[in-house]
């Protein structure tokens, strides 16, 4: 579990995240969502670590990642795993070399073990037989599974996914979504998806985080938002044609 | 104010070497990096280094033979300013202009676009130290490779003299080697190997520190491989001048 309590983010005068609060739960695919600018980058590079916050804590099954010292914070990152917007795989190394790299690094396996381990991961995400191509040979929906089976292979406690259908067509999108949430349960970690797609939040957000100008807005479930009373939501969720028609269909 | 900004890169530089500088979280996967960096950078400009040292040694040997030629000047002078000139000042200097061209831009722009397409935020949410993932064995490795290609260099330079004495019939192949063999100093060779050693050191961390620092897109990709050329041959030009004068 992740908690945020009282977290404030400034850049020399402007504040972008004032007084965050919020609790992702384990097993939960946790969404932020939020329009562009609004802050959601900025509260999951604090969550993660990148950035540190002006004040507040981030506690991760209780331990503060803000008070953390560099062996804690360390030990703490092996057990994250992120999904970039733009899947950040390593072009020098095949798909097979890119979800073996967190082992090499810190695993005491055999090299045997590693690439079974690896080639796991991959068949999880039902790339096995891409494992010795390239990332620029492959598209941008493999990138995104091959990056899912990176940041599974040390079976993180924690995933973040930064706006993992951003460039993907809605089919791939949505086997993407179906692969985090499936990930989620599977192993029972903590999963938290910054994404602005309306679909991910109707298919798979178990719990909705809805930011604007950085003051957290609203938080409930995929059930409970299209009944939001929240006039800022609203205009969010129902600036597409698609969902104010079914909320019509819906009354 | 431009005191302060250099002050504050300065600073900013010093702090990646210290994180450069530390123990490798795994001594298998720096190795591997390791032999990859000498590989890419050193081997792989073993070709550059030779055919541009043999071209100015040629060129060299000809324009001393063509101005410095006089009944008052010993025939072998030909041959030893050839020699001093490639030990001196090509062979490690010049040559070190010219690869900061070639591997100070590598080095730039590949960790800059790593940079810009997150690969090095990737492997900071894993846990790895990506300056010292990505950045000692580059420097490691280059000051490997680096004495290797100065003696290259000096052989390839020295050919090129002899190139002109066998196919353009300048200078008489005994004359050549009599200067060349004219009152060798050895420690002219140790020279230039140490001070190319230093100069690697500031082509690659240069370079690296560029590339690590860039914030934005592929045009700034771009800028930070050019101010790394320029910066690292600036710093070579100076460091030059120190080094010539403390080993002198």
């Amino acid at each position: 579990m992740i908690e945020i309590k009282s977290l404030y983010k400034s850049f020399e005068d402007k504040e972008v995240l004032k007084d965050i609060n919020s609790i992702f739960e384990n097993g939960k695919t946790n969404l932020i969502i939020g329009q562009s600018g609004s802050g959601k980058t900025v509260l999951m590079k604090c969550i993660v670590g990148l950035f540190r916050p002006t004040s507040g804590q981030i506690l991760y099954d209780g331990r503060d990642l803000v008070c953390m010292n560099k062996s804690e914070w360390k030990l703490l990152r092996r057990e994250m795993g992120m999904i970039f917007q733009s899947a950040a795989l390593f072009d020098s190394m095949t798909v097979l070399e890119n979800v073996m790299f967190p082992l090499d690094m810190f695993s005491n396996d055999s090299y045997s073990a590693r690439v079974k381990r690896a080639q796991f991961c991959l068949d999880r995400v039902n790339l096995l037989d891409a494992q010795n191509k390239f990332p620029d040979e492959i598209s941008g929906g493999m990138q995104k599974r091959v990056a899912i089976a990176r940041a599974i292979a040390l079976n993180p406690k924690y995933l973040f996914c930064d706006e993992p259908n951003s460039g993907l067509d809605p089919k791939t999108s949505l086997v993407i979504d179906e692969l985090i949430h499936d990930i989620t349960v599977d192993f029972n970690m903590t999963t938290i998806v910054n994404t602005h797609d309306m679909n991910s939040v109707m298919g798979i957000g178990d719990n909705i985080l809805y930011i604007q100008e950085g003051i957290k807005e609203w938080q409930g479930n995929k059930d409970q938002i299209m009944n939001s009373t929240n006039e800022h939501l609203n205009s969010f969720i129902f600036a597409s044609d698609l969902f104010r028609k079914v909320k019509e269909a819906n009354k | 104010m431009l005191f302060i900004k250099s002050l504050s890169t300065f600073g900013k530089y010093l702090l990646l070497m210290q994180r450069t500088f530390s123990r490798p979280e795994r001594m298998r996967m720096f190795f591997k990096q390791y032999i990859k960096e000498m590989y890419q950078l050193g081997v792989n400009s073993i070709g550059i280094v030779l055919l541009i040292s043999f071209f100015i040694g040629a060129v060299i040997c000809i324009q001393l033979k063509l101005n410095i030629e006089s009944a008052w000047m010993p025939k072998f002078v030909t041959g030893f300013t050839t020699r001093e000139i490639m030990l001196l000042e090509f062979s490690s200097s010049i040559m070190c202009l010219i690869l900061a061209g070639k591997v100070g831009s590598n080095i730039a722009s590949e960790i800059g676009t790593m940079r810009i397409t997150q690969q090095i935020d990737a492997l900071e949410i894993m846990g790895v130290n990506s300056a010292n993932y990505l950045i000692l064995p580059k420097i490691t490795g280059m000051i490997t490779m680096m004495p290797f290609l100065v003696c290259f260099s000096i052989f390839s330079g020295i050919l090129g003299a002899y190139a002109t004495s066998v196919i353009g019939h300048i200078i008489t192949i005994d004359d050549l080697t009599l200067g060349l063999q004219h009152d060798f100093n050895d420690w002219y060779v140790w020279m230039g190997v140490i001070k190319s050693i230093f100069f690697s050191f500031i082509i690659t961390s240069v370079s690296a520190f560029y590339g690590y620092t860039v914030e934005g897109g592929s045009v700034e990709v771009g800028k930070a491989s050019t101010e790394s050329v320029v910066s690292s041959s600036v710093l070579i030009l100076f460091s030059d001048v120190l080094l010539t004068h403390l080993l002198s």
